[in-house]
C-alpha cells in the first residue's frame, strides 16, 4: 500500500520532499562530489589539486600500511559492537519487561548520555580511568584492605600497589567506544523486544522449553531486525571513529579516522585523505549491501 | 590562591583543553565573522569600519587587551581560537574565511607565504616595531619581516616531575632512545617536531635531515615506541600535571605555567639542542580591516599593554620593551628563558614541503607498528 501513495499524490509528496532532497543535494552530496574528484587529484602546490584522474592515491590507500589500519580499525569496531550486543542485550531486555511504571525512567537512562557531548563524556570517562583516576583509587583502596587482611591474620602484607595502566592503551579505546555507542545498540533492541509477542515466549515455557531455550530459539530469531539495526548502527560509526582512539589510545591505538584526520590537515595531502575516506565509504556500503542481501530471501521483514 | 590567579595561571596557547577540557576544538565563541555587517557605516578615521577579525591560539591575549583596544581604538575585536598551525592553513585553503589578523607559526608564515596567502605589512603604521630586540628582526623564516611580526617564541624541551627522576635529564636519549622511564613518557605526536628533534639527538641540524635519515629515525621511534605511554597533541603538560607521565616533550611556556602551580614541576633543554618556534601576527590576503589589523599590532608591541599580554600568557617575547617592564620572577625564570649557552643550540625549523609528506608517512608507519 505504501508504496502506491506517493505515486498517486505526487504534488503533495512534491511540496514535502523537495526541500529536503535540495538540502541533501546542496550540502551533501555535492560537497562530497567535490572530495570524491579530489582522490583522483594531485597535489599541484601548496593549495591547488589538479584532478587528473589518476588512481595513484588508491594504489596507495590499499598498500599493506593502510589495509593494515583499516583492518583494525575494522577489528576494533567488531569488537566494541560485539560488547555491545553482549552488555545491551539483557540491557533491552530488562526495559522491555520491567513494569511500565519503570519503564520510561530506565528509557531515560539510557538517552541522556546522548544530551551530553561527546567530548564531555569521553574526558569525564578519562577522569575516572587516569593514573589518579577514581577507579584506580578505588582499585587501591581494595588492594590496601586485602594487605590488611592478610596481616590480620598473620600472612605478609601485599606487595606495594602500582596504579592500573587503564588509560592510554587498546584497552581504553574499546571500553571508550563501547560506552558511547552503547545507546546506539540498546535502542534499536529494545524497539524489537518491545514488538515481539509476549505469548509466543509463554508457550515455550509451557511446552517445555528452558530459558535459556526460549531466548536462543524464540527471542533472538524475533529480535533479528533490531540485533541486525543494532549491529550496522554501532560498527558504521565504530569503524570511523577518530576522537576515542585520539584522546584515550596509546602509541598503539592509531584507528583509520585518525589517519585520514592526519591527511587533510598535518600531511595537507588531500587527496589522498579524501581516496582514503572513500575506501572507507565503500566499506561501509559493503556493509549496508551485506544487510540488505540478507533480508530479501525472507521476503517482507514484517 | 584565588580564582582569578588561577584562572590566569591556567591560561594556555596550545593545549586544546583547560581545566576539565571542553575549551572546544578551534571552534570561534561569538561567531566572530558575522561582525562586519552589525558594525557597517560607523567609520573610523583610517576608512574602516571598526571591527577587527583575529584568528588566534587559545588563552594567547592578554584577559584586557581586546576592551583596552576598543577603548583606545573603537575598533571592536572578534576573536575566534584555533588550536594547531595545521586548522590555521587548512581553513585558508579555499580563500581567506574573513580573518583580518592570525597568529601562524615560523615555519607556517613561511608556508603561507610561499602560498601567496599574506601581506606585506606596512612598518610604517607600526612604529612600535622598535621594542622587538634586534635578533627577532632579522630572522631566516622571514627575512627583513617583510609578512610578520613576532608575538612569541617558544622552545622545545623536557618538563618533567623532579621527584620521580633520579637526575634532570640532560639528553633526548631518555625520551628517545632507553626504557629507563618506560610508560612514564609522553612525546607529540606532531611527526615533523619529532624528526627534527631526533634529528638532534643523532647530531644532525633540524633543517639538515635526508630521506636516509627519515628511515634511520623511523626504526629508532619504532624500537621506542613500546616505552612510549602516549603521543599526545601539545597537551603535555595535562599529562605531566595529572601524574599520568612523568617525562614530557613539550613546549618551554606550558611548562611555565605549570611551575607555576607546582613546585615539583621543572623544564630542561636537552645538551643536544633542541627547536626554537616563533609565533606571528600576519596579514592575510583578503583582509577587510588591514589598517586595524596594523594598528592593533601596534598596540599589543606597546610597552604598557605588551606587558599585559605576557603577563597572563607568560610566554617568552621578543619585546624588548615588555621584558624589561617584567618581574624578575619571569624574567629570571630558567624554564622561560632558558640559559644562552643552551639556546644557542638552539635552532628555528625551516618550511619543507618535501620532507613533510615523508615524515608523516613514517610516523603513521611507527603508530601501526
Amino acid at each position: 500500500m505504501a508504496e502506491q501513495d506517493w505515486k498517486q499524490q505526487k504534488r503533495p509528496f512534491a511540496a514535502v520532499s523537495t526541500l529536503p532532497l535540495l538540502w541533501t543535494l546542496l550540502f551533501f552530496l555535492l560537497p562530497m562530489g567535490f572530495v570524491w574528484f579530489y582522490s583522483f587529484g594531485r597535489n599541484a602546490g601548496l593549495t591547488e589539486i589538479d584532478i587528473v584522474g589518476t588512481l595513484d592515491n588508491y594504489k596507495r590507500a590499499t598498500e599493506w600500511l593502510y589495509l593494515g589500519i583499516f583492518l583494525k580499525s575494522l577489528a576494533v569496531a567488531a569488537l566494541v559492537t560485539l560488547i555491545c550486543l553482549i552488555v545491551g542485550f539483557p540491557v533491552a531486555m530488562a526495559i522491555t519487561f520491567v513494569s511500565e511504571k519503570w519503564r520510561p525512567w530506565l528509557l531515560l537512562g539510557i538517552m541522556l548520555p546522548f544530551w551530553t557531548n561527546l567530548l564531555i563524556r569521553t574526558y569525564a570517562l578519562m577522569i575516572v580511568l587516569g593514573q589518579q583516576g577514581y577507579a584506580n583509587q578505588g582499585l587501591e583502596a581494595l588492594w590496601s584492605g586485602a594487605s590488611w587482611l592478610k596481616t590480620l591474620i598473620g600472612l605478609q602484607p601485599l606487595s606495594t600497589w602500582e596504579p592500573a595502566p587503564l588509560l592510554y592503551n587498546n584497552f581504553a579505546v574499546v571500553l571508550g567506544l563501547v560506552y558511547v555507542h552503547l545507546p546506539f545498540m540498546v535502542l534499536p533492541l529494545y524497539s524489537a523486544l518491545d514488538r515481539l509477542d509476549k505469548s509466543l515466549i509463554e508457550a515455550s515455557l509451557d511446552l517445555g522449553a528452558g530459558h535459556f531455550r526460549t531466548l536462543m530459539k524464540i527471542i533472538v530469531p524475533l529480535a533479528a531486525p533490531g540485533i541486525i539495526a543494532g549491529v550496522m548502527i554501532t560498527l558504521i560509526p565504530a569503524l570511523g571513529a577518530y576522537l576515542t582512539p585520539d584522546l584515550m589510545g596509546g602509541t598503539d591505538s592509531q584507528m583509520i579516522a585518525n589517519v585520514i584526520e592526519r591527511q587533510f590537515k598535518r600531511a595537507n595531502d588531500w587527496p589522498f585523505g579524501a581516496a582514503l575516506s572513500f575506501l572507507l565509504i565503500y566499506a561501509m556500503f559493503i556493509l549496508i549491501a551485506m544487510q540488505g542481501l540478507r533480508k530479501k530471501p525472507g521476503g517482507d521483514a514484517r | 590562591m584565588d580564582l582569578k590567579t588561577l584562572l590566569q595561571a591556567g591560561g594556555d596557547r596550545r593545549s586544546l583543553l583547560k581545566g576539565m577540557g571542553v575549551a572546544a576544538i578551534g571552534l570561534s565563541f561569538g561567531g566572530g565573522l558575522a561582525g562586519c555587517s552589525q558594525e557597517a557605516g560607523k567609520k573610523l578615521a583610517n576608512g574602516e569600519d571598526g571591527t577587527l577579525n583575529l584568528y588566534n591560539w587559545d588563552d594567547y591575549m592578554g584577559e584586557t587587551t581586546l576592551a583596552d583596544f576598543k577603548g583606545a581604538a573603537g575598533v571592536d575585536v572578534k576573536m575566534d581560537l584555533f588550536d594547531n598551525n595545521d586548522t590555521l592553513f587548512a581553513k585558508f585553503r579555499a580563500g581567506n574565511p574573513g580573518y583580518d589578523l592570525i597568529v601562524p607559526t615560523n615555519d607556517f608564515v613561511e608556508r603561507m607565504v610561499s602560498a601567496d596567502m599574506l601581506q606585506k605589512i606596512d612598518k610604517a603604521q607600526i612604529p612600535n616595531l622598535k621594542n622587538i630586540a634586534p635578533e627577532f628582526i632579522d630572522v631566516d623564516y622571514d627575512k627583513g619581516r617583510q609578512y610578520s611580526v613576532p608575538y612569541t617564541w617558544l622552545v622545545l624541551g623536557i618538563g618533567y616531575r623532579k621527584s620521580k627522576l633520579a637526575s634532570p635529564p640532560d639528553s633526548w636519549k631518555l625520551l628517545f632512545d632507553s626504557d629507563q622511564y618506560k610508560g612514564r613518557i609522553a612525546v607529540l605526536s606532531e611527526a615533523g617536531d619529532m624528526f627534527r628533534l631526533y634529528a638532534k639527538y643523532l647530531g644532525k641540524s633540524v633543517n639538515d635531515i635526508t630521506p636516509a635519515d627519515v628511515k634511520i629515525i623511523e626504526a629508532l621511534m619504532i624500537k621506542q615506541k613500546p616505552h612510549i605511554a602516549k603521543f599526545h597533541s601539545d597537551d603535555g603538560q595535562d599529562l605531566l600535571a595529572k601524574g599520568e607521565v612523568d617525562l614530557v616533550l613539550e613546549y618551554n611556556g606550558d611548562i611555565a605555567q605549570l611551575m607555576a602551580e607546582d613546585d615539583d614541576i621543572a623544564f630542561a633543554i636537552p645538551k643536544e639542542g633542541s627547536q626554537l618556534n616563533s609565533d606571528n601576527f600576519c596579514i592575510p590576503k583578503g583582509a577587510k580591516h588591514p589598517k586595524n589589523a596594523h594598528a592593533f599590532i601596534n598596540f599589543v608591541l606597546d610597552a604598557q599593554h605588551g606587558k599585559k599580554v605576557t603577563e597572563t600568557i607568560l610566554y617568552p617575547t621578543p619585546n624588548a620593551a615588555v621584558k624589561a617592564l617584567m618581574p624578575d620572577s619571569y624574567k629570571n625564570n630558567p624554564a622561560t628563558y632558558p640559559p644562552a649557552d643552551q639556546l644557542a643550540k638552539c635552532e628555528y625549523a625551516k618550511f619543507n614541503p618535501d620532507l613533510q609528506p615523508l615524515f608523516e608517512e613514517a610516523f603513521t608507519r611507527v603508530g601501526a607498528a
